[in-house]
């Protein structure tokens, strides 16, 4: 009974908004993460490029950050009308 | 000659500005909340509600509200400038100062939650959006708790108009400066605006435009992405600056449809022959893949620049937001006791002004992506075939 109470609620209020929020920071999360490994992994092996490789991680990471802030807005839609 | 024609055209332009402004009349007068609810909860304060807080600072407003000095109290002051109100019904144009609006405030239960709206003449206007009035009731809503009153062509200066209008007189008068400069000693070591303003501009020439699109068609299209670079980085940080009433300018959805629509149809117009060949029947490919790549390509013309709306509007609101999640925890805590608020306060801020930081960096990278990508979709269009 407590169940299907707690179920209706997650389903018709916003409590699933909150959770696609979470599921897309983790989203951002790993790409982001991602995008750093590689940038540190190949400033490592050419050190005279670290200035080049930089600015295109920062490029690679608004784009990224970009595609997250897409699922956040639609959360955001469905807890303000 | 030329220095003549700029006096005069921003003098114009700044009296068009200033006479706008001083119709609506800066508001200083004691602001008295009439309110009509039955029920007096005979508490000065009302309840702090972090969620309308970051809504009202976010959305764009008929007023610039600088600050409020002993709000909740009797002697509530507010420091703002009220922008002129025009609107079309049936009857015609009307214009009048918002502060006739905002002067005279109800308030109103919907659906358990306490809202307010504000009344003049024939119109009411709730959550910045001006209605007609209906009738007796003044204001109804439908079941879902949405508002049912007819609504009115509202054609008014908004607040994030008078900060795209503050950003381009910005920029007229830090480039239109440098420029002068460069025509009266062409050949002279570059030296003040000059020296701030040329590593970007040849920035933009020779990181962004060219290598998208390529060396001989570049030059059509660098003013014009400069001009984007420039405009998004300026609104971006006027909106960061504190107590001068909160800009949203980027992220108003309003502002960066245009810019990405701007985009779509440039793309388009420029696009050759080659361009369009590849959307519509791409070479060599299957025929039941092609069925199913030519819609996604259609559709693609019209989401890349939906993406680049939503990007820009996305990240800029997002900074807003944490900035002022910041601050509001800080009341948030306060409203337990003045100790908690204290401490709090410490942390929120140093989280604050390192936010600050970030939303800089965020100003300026959300431009440069934005016109990277118009440069990288130009580029695409203008694509010569390689045999």
């Amino acid at each position: 009974m407590e169940l299907l109470s707690i179920l209706l609620e997650v389903t018709t209020g916003t409590g699933l908004a909150a959770l696609g929020a979470g599921v897309a920071a983790v989203g951002a999360g790993i790409g982001v993460g991602r995008i750093g490994d590689s940038a540190l992994a190949s400033m490592a092996r050419q050190p005279e490029l670290i200035g080049d490789i930089r600015a295109n991680m920062i490029v690679a990471a608004a784009l990224v950050e970009g595609v997250a802030l897409f699922a956040i807005i639609i959360c955001l839609l469905v807890v303000i009308a | 000659m030329l220095k003549n024609n700029l006096t005069t055209n921003l003098l114009f332009i700044l009296f068009t500005l200033v006479s706008g402004i001083a119709y609506a009349s800066a508001d200083n007068s004691a602001h008295e909340e009439s309110s009509e609810t039955v029920e007096n909860h005979g508490e000065h304060k009302k309840k702090f509600n972090a969620g309308e807080f970051i809504i009202h600072h976010i959305s764009d407003a008929h007023e610039i509200h600088f600050f409020t000095l002993n709000e909740g109290t009797e002697t509530e002051k507010h420091y703002s400038i009220s922008l002129p109100v025009i609107i079309k019904d049936e009857n015609g144009f009307k214009m009048f100062s918002a502060s006739n609006f905002y002067h005279s405030k109800k308030d109103i239960e919907v659906k358990g939650s306490h809202k307010h709206y504000y009344i003049h003449e024939d119109f009411v206007m709730f959550e910045e959006k001006i209605y007609k009035t209906a009738g007796e009731a003044v204001i109804v809503f439908n079941e879902e708790g949405k508002i049912a009153n007819e609504s009115v062509l509202d054609l008014s200066p908004t607040k994030s108009i008078v900060g795209m209008f503050i950003t381009i007189i910005i920029l007229l008068l830090v480039f239109v400066s440098a420029a002068k400069k460069y025509k009266e000693n062409p050949n002279s070591a570059p030296k003040g605006m000059q020296g701030l303003l040329e590593p970007m501009i040849l920035f933009i020439r020779d990181e962004v435009a060219i290598p998208s699109i390529g060396k001989e068609k570049a030059n059509k299209f660098v003013p014009f992405l400069l001009t984007t670079f420039f405009f998004i980085w300026i609104a971006n940080i006027l909106g960061l600056v504190p107590f001068l009433g909160g800009f949203n300018i980027m992220g108003t959805l309003g502002v960066t449809m245009v810019l990405a629509t701007v985009i779509l149809i440039m793309t388009s117009m420029n696009g050759k022959s080659h361009y369009w060949s590849h959307i519509f029947w791409p070479a060599g490919v299957p025929l039941p893949i092609k069925v199913i790549l030519v819609p996604i390509e259609v559709i693609s013309i019209f989401m890349k620049p939906l993406v680049l709306m939503i990007r820009l509007t996305a990240n800029i609101t997002a900074g807003h937001i944490i900035i002022l999640a910041f601050t509001c925890l800080i009341f948030i805590f306060g409203q337990q006791g003045a100790g908690a608020g204290y401490g709090v306060g410490v942390g929120s801020v140093l989280f604050m002004v390192f936010m600050y930081f970030i939303e800089l960096l965020v100003a300026f990278l959300q431009a440069y992506v934005f016109t990277l990508l118009s440069a990288m979709y130009f580029g695409m269009a203008l694509e010569e075939p390689h045999h």
